[in-house]
């Protein structure tokens, strides 16, 4: 075999370098052919491919000259040095910018580019969809390689990118801003830090519970069903699932029992006059709860298993499993007893009616949810157990525990996780490496990553864990590393407080629950920040003693709060007087007294020129607009002055208002406003009938 | 000599092994126990989500047989075109002859056709279409505007959260899938329309103006979202780019 071998070797040598001349020749083949190998490449290399098929694309359109024009030979780049962009994506995404080349059924990557707010020369492409710029393969720009961890951004994930400069929400981006509202709303924070590049940081909005005085409110049977599955108490409970073993949550609940404190008045007799009462009529009772909104804050599951109610609040289908009547009563007669900070207003209930509510709310139950809760007296070791386990799990990053410190820093931090390096995270077996299938599986299923991993469980919708994975996706080094200049940065937090008797009284009433004042507040009702100018002050008195219904297609309204003449008084005061705009003399304007023809000319205007009948109601008998307010008694509610600028400008004196802003002239808007300043309702007889 | 090429066909054969890779076995080793005639949708069709986001009721279909009985037990599994993922992307029916599964939209904006297929007793395939609608980002601004300015009188239905005000209209305004009607505008029309009122184009005077309160991107932004919507379809006149 060896001889057989070398024989070859000789025989070829021979072939080829037998003589001087000939190896000469077979020398500058090899090196022409060494030669051209670059060029070759670079000739067959893919880039070219993709452009030389989007040269056949065009050449048969309609358009060609033009496209023809546009497109440029070779590697094309954009490069913007300050974001440290260097994207050569627009060699093969030849027709990105091409408006003729929309259509969907054109193949990629030709097609051009969704339209968004930006151009591709001020951000490039990497910015928003990640990838690797600088690649000039297909497989090297859009996956993830050896020397590069960051594939291109899946599409259900792309808001995230908005969310590196922008901090504030932004109406195209409404997944990521439920996903930032998520990491608050669940309590993601109380956990994990989540520091923003501005240097603040993320704060919970979930206002979980203190449990220093459980003991008053509920029972330990009740806190260990909870603590097995919170969801069964409520569906929309926000509190995970830790997945307690029995004596696990039999030991947690001694322990919460046990260390519980009692508070003076958080407890009241259910029925103080007498023990020979009357049970309380509940058709009566679930009138008050309609009469007192508080469907607007709180949901209740109904028997076709629909959620319907507000979500400020927590969900009450089965409060009577959960609450004691004692408790109940005191709560309903003043919430801010029991916790002072309660996002609940302090409604002045009188005995009879507390009774109401407490019997009606005490028999929202559900017979099966306790029913095979049986515990023992809890023993000194299980309290203490408990004890060890509320340390273990973190209950304290949440709520408030008398005896056991907040921990600090209990779980991983998440500044930067969504550029955390991929060597630093362990995957399952059979799951992408990439950081948003890691968030997702994450938050999906926590313990999935080990059953000894503390994070609890969620109960979180498919499109919720999408949103919470787009927030924590647009925490990356760029967002972070970004010039202050080329952000855009959330408006500062109102600390805003009203002041005096008048402050104390708006807290007492959770006024900031549903209403917003100068940047603070809930979104549920009217921005009130410069109601003093917008109202009459005899009007707003009389509203705030009995509020009527202003907007009849509203399922939610200011509820009645039983206020005393003084309260009313002293809140009318304060807001008639502070919460004025400078951009108008409220006296400009008189109340009365506008000439008939200028009256009649208004009237005009508003059933035939501006048809304002499509949004409000003037005459109950021939209006039927349900969008705005109705307008029948508009000559007591508002002051002229303001309707006179709202018809010119609704949009600058509240903003955000849905009313277009129609242009008017001022002698179309001084007309309207005398029509309207006449409108002072039906007399009380005619209003009986 | 037989030794040395019984060892060389040995390194042969393991290097050969070591450059074979694992084929992935099928993915689903379901089994169906039943089999229907007829495919029906139950839920969760014609839905609006944004681009490549899961749509927020999960796709619902039920398999009938001849008589119209539900069918238990029937493999049914759900294809679509590119970057469309189905989670579970096959399933058998549950005991009322269902099956839920949670569909992601692809990433460009557009009209989806999923399909549903089960097979018959004889092996005959029976399939479902099912048409979904993604929003760019351009018609996601549309969709949130048309929520806060539009729906309100243009959707005749009312939610927990808002009551149509369309019953209450002396001249009912146009649902915004309303193709029949619509299509026939040109964006030029729309734009008029929604910047200066019904009277723009001799239409009701109960359709105001909103050129002074909507920029002319957001105009733009509701315009592309009405034409994503309307059924039938919307096909973009004007220039035609005939093939040469």
């Amino acid at each position: 075999m060896k001889n057989a071998l070398s024989s070859l070797w000789q025989s070829l040598w021979q072939r080829w370098f037998g003589d001087p001349v000939r190896a000469f020749g077979v020398v500058s083949l090899l090196l022409l052919i060494s030669l051209a190998i670059a060029p070759a490449k670079n000739y067959f290399s893919e880039w070219r491919h993709y452009q030389n098929q989007y040269l056949a694309l065009i050449r048969s359109r309609g358009e060609a000259v033009t496209l023809q024009r546009h497109f440029h030979d070779g590697i094309q780049q954009i490069w913007i040095p300050q974001l440290g962009v260097v994207d050569r994506c627009t060699t093969c995404h030849a027709g990105l910018k091409e408006t003729s080349l929309a259509d969907a059924n054109l193949p990629q990557p030709f097609r051009r580019h969704p339209v968004i707010p930006h151009t591709l020369d001020q951000f490039g492409c990497v910015m928003c969809h990640r990838g690797q710029g600088p690649a000039t393969t297909v497989e090297q720009a859009h996956s993830s390689t050896e020397a590069w961890e960051q594939p291109t951004l899946p599409a259900r994930y792309v808001q995230s990118s908005c969310g590196q400069c922008h901090r504030d929400p932004l109406t195209g981006t409404p997944q990521l801003n439920v996903g930032r509202n998520l990491l608050g709303r669940y309590g993601c924070v109380h956990c994990h830090t989540i520091k923003l590049p501005d240097g603040s940081a993320i704060k919970p909005t979930d206002d979980p519970p203190s449990l220093g005085h459980i003991a008053d409110k509920t029972t330990r049977e009740w806190i260990y069903a909870w603590l097995k599955d919170p969801q069964a108490y409520a569906v929309t409970a926000t509190m995970p699932n830790f997945k307690l073993s029995d004596p696990d949550a039999r030991d947690i609940s001694a322990f919460l029992i046990a260390n519980s404190t009692p508070i003076v008045g958080d407890t009241a007799p259910v029925s103080p006059a007498g023990k020979d009462q009357k049970a309380p009529d509940p058709a009566a009772g679930a009138s008050l709860y309609g009469e007192s909104f508080c469907a607007s804050c709180h949901a209740v599951q109904n028997a076709a298993g629909n959620v319907v109610g507000g979500d400020v609040g927590p969900e009450l289908t089965r409060i009577g499993n959960k609450v004691k009547p004692e408790w109940l009563r005191a709560w309903l007669r003043n919430p801010r007893v029991y916790d002072s900070g309660t996002a609940m207003p302090h409604y002045r209930f009188t005995d009879p009616q507390l009774s109401l509510l407490t019997a009606f709310l005490g028999n929202k139950t559900d017979s099966d949810l306790l029913a095979n809760v049986h515990l023992d007296a809890a023993t000194p070791e299980q309290i203490a157990h408990g004890k060890l386990l509320v340390t273990e799990y973190g209950c304290a990053s949440c709520h408030e525990i008398s005896g056991i410190k907040k921990p600090d820093n209990f779980a991983p931090e998440l500044t930067r996780i969504g550029s955390k390096p991929l060597t630093q995270i362990i995957f399952l077996p059979g799951m992408a490496h990439a950081i948003p299938d890691y968030i997702a599986a994450k938050i999906r299923q926590p313990r999935s990553f080990g059953a000894a991993l503390k994070m609890p469980q969620f109960s979180l919708a498919p499109a919720q864990i999408d949103a919470l994975t787009t927030a924590l996706l647009s925490l990356t080094d760029r967002a972070h590393d970004l010039p202050l200049a080329l952000t855009v940065p959330a408006k500062p937090p109102s600390n805003y407080e009203p002041a005096g008797k008048a402050g104390q009284l708006m807290a007492d009433l959770a006024c900031f629950s549903c209403h917003a004042i100068n940047g603070r507040g809930g979104d549920m009702a009217p921005d009130l920040t410069w109601e003093g100018s917008s109202v009459q002050r005899q009007w707003l008195l009389a509203f705030l003693k009995s509020p009527g219904t202003l907007r009849p297609a509203l399922i939610r309204r200011m509820p009645r709060f039983n206020l005393s003449d003084d309260d009313a008084k002293e809140l009318t005061d304060y807001i008639m007087t502070v919460y004025q705009t400078p951009a108008f003399d409220r006296d400009s304007m008189p109340a009365s007294g506008y000439p008939p023809n200028q009256v009649e000319q208004g009237k005009q205007l508003f059933y035939s020129k501006y048809a304002c009948q499509g949004c409000h109601i003037v005459d109950t008998k021939v209006d039927k607009g349900y969008v705005g307010p109705t307008l029948t008694q508009v000559g007591l509610r508002l002051n002229a002055a303001w309707i006179y600028q709202w018809l010119k400008d609704p949009q600058t004196m509240r903003p955000g208002a849905i009313e277009p802003n129609r242009n008017m002239n001022d002698e179309d808007a001084r007309a309207l406003t005398a029509f309207l300043m006449t409108q002072k309702g039906p007399s009380k007889q005619e209003a009986k009938k | 000599m037989s030794r040395h090429s019984r060892t060389l066909f040995v390194v042969l054969l393991i290097l050969m092994s070591a450059g074979c890779t694992r084929k992935p076995g099928p993915a689903s080793p379901l089994k169906p126990t039943g089999f229907g005639a007829a495919l029906v949708e139950s839920s969760g069709g014609k839905q609006i989500g944004a681009t490549g986001s899961v749509l927020a009721q999960p796709l619902v279909v039920q398999v009938n047989d001849e008589q119209g009985n539900a069918v238990t037990g029937a493999l049914v599994d759900f294809s679509g075109p590119a970057g469309v993922s189905f989670d579970p992307p096959s399933g058998l029916t549950d005991s009322s002859g269902q099956l839920s599964t949670n569909v992601a939209l692809g990433g460009m904006a557009g009209r989806y056709q999923l399909i549903a297929h089960t097979l018959a007793k004889t092996q005959k395939p029976v399939e479902l279409k099912i048409e979904e609608i993604a929003l760019g980002y351009q018609q996601e601004l549309g969709f949130q505007l048309d929520n806060k300015y539009c729906a309100r009188c243009h959707d005749p239905e009312s939610t927990p959260e808002r009551v149509s005000n369309y019953d209450n209209l002396e001249v009912k305004p146009h649902p915004f899938t309303e193709g029949d009607t619509l299509n026939k505008l040109s964006d030029a029309d729309l734009t008029a329309i929604i910047s200066h009122g019904g009277p723009a184009l001799n239409k009701s005077a109960l359709m105001p103006p909103y050129g002074y309160t909507l920029s002319k991107t957001e105009i733009e932004a509701l315009i592309s979202y009405i034409r994503l919507v309307s059924d039938p379809p919307y096909h973009a006149s004007g220039m035609v780019y005939a093939e040469k």
